[in-house]
């Protein structure tokens, strides 16, 4: 059975329908990456998986949980999937170390020694174990980046949703980043990430899902997307002729 | 005729002074409880609230504050209950500061990035939890030098309870000039206690604006 079951989503702004019916189905376990032009809606689907953004028709569940807009099912959801985001968006008025016991403490209760417990083992997991007291505004992108994906994890949602996680990085900034969610990958976390690394999608990804207009243009294991992309559209986005 | 020495008057005004303080005070926490109130109704989801409390702020914010004190005195005396000046004064001055503390908080409120309620959201924390842990702490550090500013404008609003008849610092400094016969000099000390009273106010407010602000840059 699929982790994540996206089926027939359409999502319009105003007049304007960015999501055209989508469907796609994640095993658990798989890396898929979505790639596209901006203003495809990637980055629209993957807020719509976690319902930050409502949608018009068609549904989403993950691991059973039900995308519905009232709080209670959006909690149920949100337990199951986490979400990184492109700024990060850590706390800044917390250290590294509460911004990822925080969720804990306050939407699963976890008292507080386990959840700094908790905080520690995932600081260590992204390779920040020293930075538990720093603040933010102390920690370079790639370290804020990297907080976030163990604020995400110490959840420990089934499956977690990347969206453009390093555009807002400096370029040697980025493998460190890549290199945690390679990891991640690799121990089997289910993961569905926008993303502008094609080579980090060649190499890590299970899937590509390339969204063009608001469908799904082509989707495919990425050595058949990459290297014989069927439709002129994905030949133009990939830069081949 | 009784001759009255300058510390005579001053005295006096003193001694009315604490009126004006103390209205000030119980002005600005009354008003922050109801303002905090009316906040969350104003940023809530329910449209209803919503609506409510922008009807209420419009209509504190588009009246005099005058015109308030008059209809919380004269008013309720309609139809037949008798306020105490302290009572309509008090009361009118609340309601009055709640409407411009809960505009301000929410320009703090508001002014704090998206990505902040979409990251807590997507943990899984509800709205009260978002604003509490979140929201809140992050606004209440932009709030604090309006919100010290806005303070001035209560201790000054208090003055214009001396039309109903409380006796404060302006009520005072009338009644002392009415037995004195030396309008410059009462007044002119009224506008120094004043004066007293708020500087301190608006420079603090500049401080912390100025010290908070340092703090701001360094994100």
């Amino acid at each position: 059975m699929s982790l994540i079951a996206i089926t027939e989503v359409k999502k319009r702004f105003g007049s304007n329908e960015v999501l055209k019916g989508i469907s796609i189905d994640v095993q658990p376990g798989e890396v898929i990456a979505i790639i596209g032009k901006s203003g495809s809606g990637k980055s629209t689907l993957l807020r719509c998986i976690n319902g930050l953004e409502t949608i018009d028709d068609g549904s989403i569940s993950v691991a059973g949980a039900q995308l519905l807009p009232d709080e209670i099912h959006l909690k149920a959801l949100r337990l199951k999937v986490g979400m990184i985001f492109q700024q990060f968006n850590l706390f800044p008025h917390l250290t590294a170390g509460r911004n990822v016991m925080l969720s804990q403490m306050v939407v699963k209760k976890t008292p507080k020694d386990e959840a700094e417990a908790v905080a520690r083992k995932m600081l260590d997991r992204v390779g920040l174990s020293q930075k538990f007291d720093a603040y933010p505004e102390e920690l370079s992108g790639g370290q804020q980046q990297r907080v976030a994906i163990a604020r995400a994890l110490a959840m420990s949602p089934m499956a977690l949703l990347c969206d453009e996680i390093t555009s807002a990085l400096d370029p040697e900034l980025v493998a460190e980043v890549l290199a945690v969610v390679r990891e991640l990958a690799a121990e089997g976390m289910t993961l569905l990430m926008v993303t502008h690394e094609m080579k980090f999608a060649r190499d890590v990804c299970s899937r590509v899902v390339f969204m063009h207009q608001g469908r799904v243009h082509e989707i495919g294991r990425p050595e058949d997307v990459f290297a014989a992309p069927k439709t002129v559209e994905l030949r133009q986005f990939l830069g081949l002729h | 005729m009784v001759e009255f020495t300058l510390w005579d008057i001053l005295r006096n005004l003193l001694l009315a002074t604490r009126w004006t303080i103390l209205l000030s005070l119980v002005s600005f926490v009354g008003g922050g409880l109801v303002g905090l109130l009316l906040l969350f109704a104003r940023i809530g989801k329910r449209r209803f609230a919503r609506m409510l409390a922008v009807g209420y702020i419009e209509l504190f914010q588009g009246t005099p504050l005058l015109m308030q004190l008059f209809l919380a005195f004269f008013g309720l005396g309609l139809v037949g209950i008798d306020v105490p000046a302290w009572l309509a004064a008090g009361t009118a001055l609340i309601l009055w500061t709640a409407a411009f503390l809960a505009e301000i908080w929410r320009g703090c409120v508001e002014s704090i990035a998206r990505g902040q309620w979409e990251a807590s959201a997507s943990l899984g924390m509800g709205r009260l939890q978002q604003m509490r842990y979140v929201i809140l702490p992050q606004a209440l550090k932009i709030a604090i030098p309006p919100t010290v500013g806005f303070s001035v404008q209560v201790v000054k609003g208090t003055a214009l309870t001396s039309i109903i008849g409380f006796v404060e610092l302006s009520k005072a400094g009338s009644v002392v000039t009415n037995a004195t016969f030396l309008p410059f000099t009462v007044y002119g000390l009224v506008a120094l206690i004043y004066f007293a009273l708020c500087w301190p106010l608006s420079k603090s407010s500049q401080i912390l604006e100025r010290k908070l602000n340092v703090a701001h840059r360094d994100h």
